[in-house]
């Protein structure tokens, strides 16, 4: 059996990616990906602790961060699209209208 | 019995509302209708007043009605009512009566000037806080209608506002005055700090315990304070600076406030506060001696003016300084007696005087003058009845009362202050005179018109000298006979009459003091003592000293400004700075000017102006504002627009929430 603090420490670093990536990325997409990356961080130590306490509300809990994932990829990526058509880039740095 | 006296007031306040907001949009004659309708009503409604309290028993006298309570403060109270007796009906009569007079003459007036239902709306308010002044039933609603005709003042002085000097004059009638109500308002003060009431008859009656002070105390502080708000209202020294400058408004107004009534409040309010100065000798005594010094200080200034309407006013501040030194020796029926006759005279005065200035186009410099009698007859005729009657020729009406005053004072012992005032009488005679022959005889040295563009009354070219329209000259001649039968009320006894003027006012005057002293000795106040020793023979030698001294005026005026015209240039020429020192008045205005405007400016400019409100008041606002704006500035930094900042300052402060509660677990 795996032990915990290694499921622990695989969502830690998968969390410090995303945050990375989201911070770093210019590209709009990749934040986005980095923004589910750091979701299914979150989902790992979920499940890793559901199976370590053996209770199930965590697995639960899980679905609900993926259907809350999926309509906001629903949501965010129509947002994209709208954004790419009016600006005609994905680059977030050109996406700063509302700068004084 | 209730005499609805509040009708009174309330007539010429209607109309000035309606001219004042409405007036803007009617024609002249709907104007004219409502400002003359308005104050003939409430002459009229006077004249009945007068006639139903002849009927008033004497315990119904002073007529008092109360209508509403004005305001309550712990145990103080002031209310609207009005307190009708036989000084407050005199006034009343003369307010309206005159008032009514001057409305028809403005009428030919004012007809070429602009803003003329403004003119009558002012006018109409100022009648209303006359009315108001006279009629109160207490000191604070006197004092309310006191501040009213200071305002109306301000108002009709300045009503060619666009005229730098009228108003500036406005400015400074509105602020000298303001310094004497100061010293009137502490006197109220006073009298409710120690009377805890200003309704005349509680205040009188509680009067009544007070002993005659010997020596400054009480009364004699608030009978000062009085005196110093009556200076400034009555235009004595040392706040007479104003009432020249005053003559910047329009000549009827001059007539009606500056001279036969507003100016007069000062005199009634010292008549009808006798109760404190008769119990306050010192207070008298500063009264008599502002009165007198007034009197002769005026009138030396009026002997060398050159502007017609300059000598009238220093003629008006000579006469009041009269009614001073008439209540100044307690014979307050004299100093009303005075002011009635004053009201027609010169208003009859100013009214010729206006009359002139309207006829030649506008000048009001009597060397320009000149030669009038054939050019305007009838002008002629009034304004010699006005000037003999000013002069104390009998039986002229100002003889009478003039006389009155006089002999009064000698009789009460101040016999300096009678020379001082015979010499002022012969000295009134003479610039009034003077007067009278530069402007009506010798030949006119007037321009042929046109040249009005400096005048102050900028009537237009007219051409020759004419004489004014039937609707000016009806009230002068009105005037004129009023001047002329007015002082017959009160021809004394040692001329074979009654002095029934005197006489009607006399419980005005007593009644306080005979409830003082039951015993009937001890509180003797100054005039009864003078009614005893009145000797017929003596006061008839004082009557034609008086004659005299008015006949030498009228004399030296005939021989220097008919006779021998030259020879008041050579005079005045070798008097040298004397006589531009008269000229400049004394340099009364300069030397004000330098020990208290000057300074007050300067530190108005330098501490309150620049330093205060400048510096600490804007400059707190603006720092205040001004840091506010750097730290924002500094803030606002954060909002770079920039997603991927925003999201540095999510994980930023997330990371240091984690950081916190990670620091805090350890512990």
């Amino acid at each position: 059996m795996v032990p915990l603090s290694y499921y622990l420490v695989l969502s830690a670093i998968l969390f410090a990616c995303g945050v990375a990536g989201f911070l770093i990325k210019r590209n709009i997409i990749t934040i986005f990906m980095s923004i589910e990356l750091m979701l299914n961080a979150v989902n790992l130590t979920f499940v890793a602790f559901a199976a370590e306490l053996r209770m199930l509300s965590g697995h639960v809990f899980v679905f609900f961060v993926m259907v809350v994932a999926a309509a906001e990829a629903a949501v965010g990526l129509a947002i994209i699209i709208s954004v790419f058509r009016t600006r005609e880039t994905l680059n977030v740095d050109r996406v700063n209208l509302l700068k004084l | 019995m209730s005499l609805h006296l509040w009708i009174i007031p309330l007539l010429p306040l209607t109309g000035a509302a309606i001219n004042g907001l409405l007036g803007k949009r009617f024609p002249k004659a709907v104007v004219n209708a409502i400002a003359l309708g308005s104050t003939a009503a409430a002459f009229a409604y006077a004249l009945w007043v007068a006639v139903q309290f002849m009927g008033l028993r004497a315990d119904q006298i002073p007529h008092i009605e109360h209508y509403a309570t004005w305001m309550t403060a712990g145990s103080f109270t002031a209310e609207y009512g009005i307190y009708l007796d036989q000084l407050s009906l005199v006034m009343l009569l003369i307010v309206t009566g005159v008032g009514f007079l001057i409305h028809i003459y403005s009428v030919g007036y004012m007809e070429h000037e602009g803003g003329y239902y403004r003119y009558f709306a002012y006018l109409n308010i100022f009648m209303f806080f006359m009315l108001t002044l006279i009629l109160a039933n207490n000191y604070l609603l006197m004092f309310v209608g006191w501040e009213g005709v200071g305002l109306a003042s301000y108002l009709l002085i300045g009503f060619w506002f666009l005229k730098d000097s009228a108003a500036n004059a406005g400015k400074k009638a509105f602020i000298t005055n303001r310094v004497g109500d100061f010293g009137f308002l502490i006197a109220l003060f006073l009298l409710i700090k120690h009377i805890g009431s200003l309704q005349y008859d509680v205040v009188f009656k509680a009067l009544a315990g007070y002993p005659v002070e010997a020596s400054a105390g009480l009364l004699t502080a608030i009978g000062l304070l009085m005196m110093v708000g009556a200076s400034g209202k009555s235009a004595q020294i040392p706040l007479y600076v104003w009432l020249p400058d005053a003559m910047e408004g329009p000549t009827p107004v001059s007539a009606l406030i500056h001279a036969a009534t507003m100016v007069t409040a000062g005199v009634y309010m010292v008549a009808r506060s006798n109760a404190v100065f008769n119990r306050a000798p010192i207070a008298l005594m500063v009264v008599a001696v502002i009165g007198t010094l007034t009197a002769i200080f005026a009138a030396s200034i009026g002997i060398v003016q050159t502007d017609i309407k300059k000598v009238l006013a220093y003629s008006t501040i000579s006469q009041l300084g009269y009614m001073f030194m008439g209540c100044g020796v307690a014979a307050y029926g004299a100093g009303i007696f005075h002011l009635m006759t004053h009201a027609f005279f010169k208003a009859l005065l100013f009214l010729s005087a206006g009359a002139i200035i309207h006829g030649i186009g506008g000048d009001q410099d009597m060397r320009h003058m000149g030669g009038l009698r054939k050019y305007m007859p009838k002008t002629f005729w009034c304004m010699t009845v006005a000037t003999f009657t000013i002069a104390g020729f009998p039986p002229l009406a100002a003889f009478f009362s003039k006389d009155e005053i006089l002999w009064a004072t000698w009789a009460s012992g101040n016999h300096v202050l009678w020379l001082i005032g015979l010499i002022a009488a012969a000295m009134t005679s003479f610039y009034m005179f003077r007067l009278w022959f530069m402007t009506f005889f010798g030949e006119y040295r007037g321009a042929p018109a046109e040249d009005s563009h400096h005048s102050h009354d900028a009537h237009g070219g007219h051409g020759t000298p004419h004489e004014s329209p039937m609707v000016m000259i009806v009230p002068l001649m009105i005037l004129a006979v009023l001047s002329f039968v007015g002082g017959w009320v009160g021809i004394p006894a040692a001329l074979g009459g009654s002095d029934r003027f005197d006489h009607f006012l006399d419980p005005v005057f007593h009644s306080v003091t005979a409830e003082a002293a039951p015993g009937g000795q001890t509180t003797a106040t100054p005039a009864e003592g003078r009614a005893e020793h009145e000797e017929t023979s003596t006061e008839l030698l004082f009557m034609a000293i008086s004659v005299g001294a008015a006949a030498l005026g009228f004399f030296g005026a005939w021989y220097l400004y008919y006779k021998r015209t030259d020879l008041p240039a050579k005079m005045a020429h070798a008097a040298g700075g004397l006589y531009t020192f008269v000229l400049d008045k004394y340099k009364v205005d300069e030397f004000y000017g330098a020990v208290i405007i000057r300074p007050i400016v300067l530190a108005s400019t330098n501490i309150l102006w620049k330093g205060i409100d400048a510096t600490l008041i804007d400059g707190a606002v603006n720092e205040s504002a001004a840091g506010a704006q750097d730290v924002s500035d500094g803030v606002r930094q954060m909002q770079s627009g920039n997603i991927r900042s925003y999201a540095g300052w999510v994980a930023f402060g997330a990371a240091v929430v984690i950081a916190f509660m990670v620091w805090k677990g350890v512990r």
